[in-house]
């Protein structure tokens, strides 16, 4: 089980939260203007990377609150946690 | 190459079964080949003795980073069953069935098929009426599956705790006879011991590093043993499809999440067939050895660590109790996690992808094991003509932008 680090309550089981998947998705401003193909990138197209990974938690069992972790893939271990809005420094990938 | 038989069998019996030769040779790669394919798990296998068998194209390398059915062909709890909901599906599922039945004879190996029959079990009204629906859809598409009461549940698996006191009690079954299990390994071996006769290259301890794409052609691949030329490439990498197909450019709606099973210590024979439950995330068989075989779920975060979280194997197990109290004091031997690739709709992509001569058959996620002959022989169909054969012809790339989706979610709930 993952040890996370809720930026608002600090560590916890990773049994309190709920993973929210690749972070930084933006929902098109105008999706009516959007190709299949672009459309199809932002329903279906994810993220998969083996390395670093920027992802969504919410804090579900405790402060409910929405965060971003980068996490390695390979190893599992967590490198840095932000609260929404704060930019991880480096790319996804 | 040797017939099994219980002639050699016996022959080689008088010589203390020292000289039994090697299933397939260990080639240093060629220079190119026709086609390449990408993993040496059993579908690729099944694809390169299909290639090779069906289609006379023999000049084919299957690379693979570390050794045969080492990915998720030797981690998985082997379920078999072709009861999906849709007619693609349905097609698709039960055309590995078919050869299934008859595969041990074909490939002159045993693989140890056993269609014990697959039960899989309704909690409550919404699962009856899914249930009795598959039924019926399956039935319409020539694929066996049958509604049971609860009473004749427990009639074909007498081990089954029929309780109204349990969280969620049995209140029937969908069984289908014709499913089952088969050896794992037994199935990558078999498959790679067809396709050695038949001139097909295997090459572990190859790692595929890179795509070469000229003009929008794939023509080879960077291998840790060197560039091979492809005339056409086949990437058949499981929870590494994402990573390889990046390597030609190529984006997927893959995720790849870890998923565990584990077994207990052997035992007599003690449990007659298979059984699933969706609602209550629990699946269980016994191998010929003797093993409970139970499947757990997937975790929540996608990964390539082959680990996975020890509170999913808890919830697997307390599912597994209520069904099967008379389980309880029995002692867990061994865990262990795959690396599984999940498409949106829960269905595999098989077919061509953007960069022309690059073919993907991936996204079998949690349930492809019971795939591997059709997948194969489909696939080898497509590698061969450069289309899809017609079963795997709606199991485009292409469905994610067309919105044709096969959406199997509900049969593939409980991973297996
Ligand atoms: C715990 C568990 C339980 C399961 N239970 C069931 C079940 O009951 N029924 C069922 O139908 N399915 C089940 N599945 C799913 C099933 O195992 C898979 O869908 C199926 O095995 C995938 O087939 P494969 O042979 O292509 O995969 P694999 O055996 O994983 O083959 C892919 C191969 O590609 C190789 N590879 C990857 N990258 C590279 C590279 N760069 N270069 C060279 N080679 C590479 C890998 O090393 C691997 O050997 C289960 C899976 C798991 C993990
Ligand atoms: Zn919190």
């Amino acid at each position: 089980m993952l040890l996370i680090t809720c930026p608002h309550c600090g560590p916890r089981a990773e049994t309190e939260f709920r993973n929210g998947g690749e972070a930084g998705i933006v929902r098109p401003r105008d999706p009516a203007a959007l190709s299949d193909g672009a459309w199809t990138g932002y329903v279906f197209t994810r993220q998969n990377p083996k390395g670093r990974f920027h992802e969504r938690w919410c804090h579900a069992q405790g402060c409910g609150r929405w965060f971003t972790a980068v996490r390695d893939t390979v190893t599992d271990r967590f490198l840095s946690f932000h609260p929404a809005g704060e930019q991880p420094d480096e790319a996804g990938r | 190459m040797t017939r099994f038989s219980i002639f050699s069998l016996a022959r080689n019996a008088l010589s203390g079964h020292a000289n039994w030769p090697a299933y397939w040779r260990s080639p240093e790669p060629k220079r190119g080949y026709d086609v390449v394919i990408i993993g040496g798990g059993g579908h690729g296998l099944a694809t390169a003795y299909y290639l090779a068998k069906v289609h006379k194209v023999t000049n084919v390398a299957v690379l693979e980073r570390g050794w045969l059915g080492g990915g998720n062909t030797g981690r998985n709890t082997t379920i078999c069953r072709s009861n999906y909901l849709y007619d693609e599906s349905a097609a698709l599922y039960d055309h590995a069935m078919q050869l299934w039945e008859g595969l041990s004879a074909e490939l002159n190996y045993n693989v140890m098929f056993s269609q014990r029959g697959v039960l899989m079990l309704a909690h409550n009204t919404h699962d009856l009426q899914i249930a009795r629906r598959t039924v019926h859809a399956n039935r319409l598409n020539g694929v066996d599956n049958e509604l049971l009461t609860a009473e004749e549940a427990k009639a074909f698996c007498p081990q089954l705790n029929l309780s109204k006191d349990i969280r969620y009690p049995v209140m029937g079954a969908a069984l289908q006879r014709r499913g089952g299990t088969a050896r794992h390994d037994a199935v990558a071996w078999g498959y790679a011991r067809g396709a050695d006769r038949l001139g097909v290259d295997i090459i572990q301890n190859c790692e595929v590093t890179g795509i070469r794409v000229e003009g929008g052609r794939a023509v080879g691949v960077e291998t840790s043993r060197g560039y091979i030329a492809a005339g056409r490439i086949g990437c058949v990498a499981a929870g590494h499809s994402s990573v390889v197909a990046g390597m030609a450019g190529i984006e997927l709606p893959l995720e790849s999440f870890p998923l565990q099973a584990l077994v207990s210590e052997p035992v007599k024979p003690a449990f007659p067939c298979v059984v699933m439950s969706n609602t209550i995330h629990a699946y269980i068989s016994q191998s010929d050895k003797g093993e409970l075989v139970i499947g757990a779920g997937t975790d929540q975060y996608i990964s390539y660590a082959q680990r996975g979280g020890m509170q999913i194997i808890e919830h697997t197990l307390e599912a597994i109790l209520e069904l099967f109290p008379i389980f309880s004091r029995m002692r867990m031997l061994r865990s262990w996690a795959g690396i599984v690739d999940v498409t949106p709709d829960r269905s595999p992509i098989i077919g061509r992808t953007p960069v022309d001569n690059f073919f993907i058959n991936c996204g079998w996620g949690t349930g492809g094991f019971k795939a591997t002959p059709g997948s194969g022989h489909v696939f080898a169909h497509t590698l061969a003509h450069g289309e899809p054969h017609p079963i795997n012809a709606p199991f485009t790339l292409d469905r994610f932008v067309n919105g044709r989706l096969i959406d199997e979610a509900a049969a593939a709930a409980v991973a297996h």
